[in-house]
Order: C-alpha cells, then structure tokens, then sequence
C-alpha cells in the first residue's frame, strides 16, 4: 500500500515537475517573462528532488538494512552540494559567469557518470540494450565532466595556452576508440559470458578512466575564443547523458529533462558556430591559430593614437554612437563605467546602441549580461543582424575591446582564417575609435585592417580606465552633462 | 492497483524524439540577448540528475555503491543549487529603459560584490 502511494506521488509531482521545467524555459523567450521562468522551473524541481525522498519505501530488498545510513548520506551530501554551490554561485562575479556555468554543468555530467557506476559496479542492468545506454551515458557523462574542468581552467586563465602537439587529433581518437573497444567487451563479457582477461569491476575502472581522459584531451587544444561552443557541446552531453541514464533508471522526468537540455544545446552549438563560419567539428577537432602560417598582405595606412579625453569630448557632440563591446571589456571589467559614459552622451542628446556580436566574450550572449549588470536597459542592446545597417550613418563607432568580430578582412579576403565570418560594420561608421590595451593580434592572430583605415584612430589603455578618461573630459566641459 | 513505471526500448525512443523536437522549437524561440542566461538555465534543467542520485544512493547494498551514489547526489546538488543560482541572478539584472529603479534594487541584493565595480558615483 505504502509502495503504491509513494509510487503515485513520485510519479505524479515528477511529471508536474517536467512540465514545469519545459514551462520555465518556454517563458524565456523573453526578458520579461524569463525572471518568472526561472522561478517556475524552480518549484518544480524543488518539488521533485523532496518527492524524491519517497523512494525510501520501494528500496530493493538488499538496501532495506543500509536504508537509514543512505537516507543520511543522500541529506548530508544535498545539503552540502547545494550549499556549496549556492554559496558560490550568489558570490561569483558576472565576469566569471562562463566558468561557473562551466563546472555546474560537469557537476551535472559526473553525477550522471556516477549514477551509472553504481548501476554498472552493481551488476544492476541487465540486458544489452539498457547496458549499451548505460555505457553511453556514463561516456558521454565523464567527458562533459573532466572536459568541463578543463574549459573551467582555461576559462579561469589557470590554463593559459591552448595544446598543439602534432598528431594529438589521432591519439585522442584512438583514445576514443579504445574506450568504445573496452565499453563494448563489458557488454559482451556481461551478456555473452566472455571469459573476462580482467575482473569485471577492473573493466569498469579501465572504462571510466579512458573516457574521463578523452575529456580532458578534447578540450586541452580547444582556445579561449572557441570556449563559447565548448560549454555549450558540454551542456548538451550532461543533457544527453542525464537523459539516457534516465531511462536505465526509468524514470522520464529525467529523459525529458535531459534530451530537453541535449536539443538546446545542440541548437545553440549550431547557432554560435553559424555566427563564426565554422562547422562544429572544426571548432572542436582542429583549432586554428599557430601552424598556419599565412602571408597577409600589405595594410594600407597608419595606426594613429589618440587620447582618451580627445575621443570622449568628440563622441560628446555626435548624433549617434554605436559601442562594439568585446571580451577585452570584460577583462577590465569596465562595463559600469562604460554606462557612466553612455549616460552622459545620452545626457547631451546622443542616440547611443550597443552592438553585439554573437560571439563576443566566452559564452554566448556574454556582454548582453555584462551590460545587463551594469543596468544597461536591453532595449539598447542590438545584435548584429538588426544593427549591422546602421553603422554607415552612425557618427561613431566606438570598439572596445573587441578585434576580430569587427575585421573587414573577414568580408573580403578568402585566405582569411575567419574569411565569412559575419563581422559587425564598424568600419562603415563615419568614424571609429578603437580602445586596446596594445597593438596586440586578436583570438584569430591576425592583424585587423580596421585599425589603420583613415577613420579608425586608436585608444591606448585598459577598458574601463578609458571609460573613467573619457567620462571625466566629457564632465569637465560643463554644459548639459553635468546634470547626468 | 499499482503504478511503477515502464519504460521500453521503443517508447524511450519516442519521448527522446518528441522530447528533443520540442526543445528545438522551446530554444528556438530565445532571442540572443538571453543566450547565457538560457544555456545556464537548461544547465539548471538537467540538475534534475539529483533525483536520480538520490534514488541511487537509497538502493546503494554496498559501501562503494554508498560511496559513489554519494557522489552523485553531492554533484547533482551542487548542478542543481549552482545553476539556479547564477541563473537567477543574471535575468534580475535584465531590465528595460522602464524600470531603472527596479534594476538597482536586485543588483543590490543579488550581486553585491559586482557593484563595486560600477562607478563610486552610483554606488
């Protein structure tokens, strides 16, 4: 009786709680309605991770003696999980937001690795289908996770230099190969009966060893700038992988959950490689940079230097500013003082628009929260496809921090690493400031035109010490600004 | 009257297919500007993981089954807390040109170290 009722409640909240969870993202849609989204998505799975606890009367027989001591490890290691992550979580700063995202999602993809030890250590599966799933969701599991600490250093600038060992590619794939090999004499050995060479749970241990490995050595030669299609590979396997090891457990809250999770993923991993004009195994198998070395040819003019104060006072009497943010303000974390000096120009009569490329900073939509944090309002946030017209009769440009998302080379030059790229046209602009901390090469290593044409005149400096320059000139003129 | 639920091979298949159709059609909708708070958001989604940890640990005979579905429990949490955490925060901070006060307020409560770097004007 007992088994029946909490069968109905975990049955019936897990399904409340799917839908919920597929609600809440549906309301994200919108700025709007997202806050509530989130919210929404919450209740429901707060509602089931509590149902949860209701398993307790429909343990298997062999658990029925440990059952107080799991109850006490499953609240104790809940409470420190989530308080933990909780904690963190509310402290990171917005800048760091693409390496928290990143280790909360190999969280996601170990714990379905783990769930699928258990099952595996237990001899609990049976079958070859729900053992191949189990298999598959624990590879793909472990690699989202060790591949996600890896992105997590690499993010947190712990590791600094992409990887480029020559034949590293074809290592990795027979380190893929092996584990597949390994994966699939443990279906045999479990089902067939193969004489196993080496005791079952060793074959477990080699299994999950390989695959963790293939996680770290698939991302290690991934770079910075590619981090963005990276994460989001990674949170569509843990979706993948949470999904299939919802089916070995039966339980379809998971499936949906998981496979909702995979699809997003896979939709935005499209989308951001569409943004850069590379196919998504380019970006994860071949990385671009040092190796190909290419003869660029002679760029016409000079790069002309200015002060911040002389670019400020001039953006302060133009009719229409279009800003290209890039990781570099992040870095600086200038965002705030950015806005100071927008709300000043705004203050004297300017229409000012941010600009956004889809793969500016780490992560997708990256500045768009960056902005967001520094309480610019999203109507003035535009992106690329809906601003690119603009900039022709736009009085300013101001790039900062950015460099190759606007490199005209990637329109015209088809030896170009990044040639079709879809580029922001601040070249077009009547004229445009460049701030860069030096003449340093963006991600892609190669020279941008853009800062030697005629209009383009650079900034020297650090984002936000530059924002403050320009801001304090601006302030110094008097006049309407200074009711800002 | 019982009600365990069974899932098999071919009727997995469908609710994977469905499943991902819908959340190609759901994402698709997401405008760009809320492309992180999305993929942090379904990073949240798939911490429901924890329920299947804990399911695990309760059936867990064994100290390494103990041990591991420990583990498992203690990853999803943290995936679970972490990403709802950040999520939420990150999409208090959207605000339109309408409503700069309400913006200030959440900033305030939600990211008190980052408002150190907007300006000591604002602060």
């Amino acid at each position: 009786m007992l088994i029946t009722i909490s069968q109905l409640i975990i049955g019936s909240v897990d399904l409340i709680a799917a839908f919920l969870l597929m609600f809440g993202l549906w309301r994200m849609a919108s700025p709007v309605t997202a806050p509530s989204g989130i919210l929404v998505a919450g209740v429901g799975m707060l509602a089931a991770v509590v149902a949860s606890f209701l398993y307790v009367f429909t343990v298997d027989a062999a658990a029925k003696p440990h059952l107080p001591l799991n109850i006490g490890l499953a609240a104790t290691a809940l409470l420190i999980g989530a308080g933990i992550a909780w904690w963190s979580g509310r402290k990171v700063a917005i800048t760091a937001m693409p390496q928290a995202v990143a280790l909360f999602n190999g969280m996601g993809g170990g714990a379905a690795g783990a769930i699928a030890a258990v099952e595996l250590f237990g001899s609990q599966t049976h079958g070859v289908g729900p053992l191949v799933v189990t298999l598959l969701g624990a590879l793909i599991g472990s690699i989202s996770l060790s591949g996600s600490v890896i992105a997590w250093a690499k993010l947190d600038a712990l590791l600094k230099k992409p990887l480029h060992v020559p034949g590293l590619q074809i290592f990795n794939g027979v380190v893929l190969l092996a584990c597949l090999m390994v994966g699939a004499y443990i279906v045999f050995a479990a089902v067939g009966g193969a004489a196993p060479v080496l005791t079952m749970p060793h074959l477990i241990e080699i299994f999950f060893g390989i695959a963790l490995l293939y996680g770290i050595l698939m991302t290690l030669p991934i770079g910075g700038a590619d981090m963005p299609v990276v994460i989001s590979v990674y949170n569509a396997f843990t979706g993948l992988a949470v999904g299939l090891e919802g089916f070995v457990l039966q339980n379809p809250a998971l499936m949906i959950a998981g496979m909702l999770v995979g699809a997003a993923g896979l939709l935005l991993t499209l989308l951001m490689a569409k943004a850069m004009n590379r196919s998504v195994a380019k970006i994860l198998f071949a990385s671009f940079g040092p190796g190909k070395k290419r003869k660029q040819g002679a760029i016409k003019g000079s790069l002309k230097p200015v002060q911040a104060s002389d670019a400020g006072i001039f953006m302060r009497y133009a009719k229409s500013v279009i800003i290209v943010p890039g990781y570099g303000l992040a870095v600086s974390q200038g965002q705030g003082k950015l806005y100071d000096f927008v709300k000043l120009l705004q203050a004297a009569g300017a229409s000012v628009k941010f600009a956004i490329h889809p793969v500016a900073g780490r992560m997708p939509g990256q500045m768009d929260v960056l902005l967001a944090e520094a309480g610019v309002p999203y109507d003035l946030i535009v992106q690329l496809a809906d601003v690119n017209e603009e900039f022709k009769d736009a009085d300013v440009a101001l790039v900062i921090g950015a460099n190759d998302v606007v490199n005209p080379e990637a329109r015209t030059d088809k030896t170009s690493p990044i040639y079709g790229m879809p580029i922001l046209n601040a070249d077009q602009a009547k004229k445009c400031y460049v701030v860069k901390r030096g003449d340093g090469k963006g991600y892609a290593g190669i020279v941008n035109p853009l800062f030697y044409a005629d209009n383009t005149f650079m900034v020297y400096g650090d984002a936000a010490a530059v924002c403050v320059s320009m801001t304090e000139a601006v302030r110094g003129l008097g006049a309407p600004a200074a009711a800002a | 009257m019982s009600f365990p639920i069974s899932i098999g091979g071919f009727i997995a298949v469908y609710i994977f297919m469905v499943t991902a159709f819908a959340g190609w059609v759901i994402i698709g909708r997401v405008p760009a500007i809320l492309h992180t708070p999305l993929m942090s958001g379904s990073n949240f989604v798939h911490g429901i993981v924890v329920v299947g940890g804990i399911f695990t640990l309760l059936n867990a005979s064994t100290p390494l089954e103990q041990a591991i579905g420990f583990v498992a429990v203690l990853l999803g949490a943290g995936n679970v807390a972490g990403g709802f955490a950040v999520t939420q925060r990150m999409l208090a901070m959207f605000q339109s040109s309408g409503h700069p006060t309400k913006h200030t307020k959440h900033a305030k409560r939600a990211a008190p170290a980052a408002l150190k770097s907007i300006s000591p004007k604002k602060a």
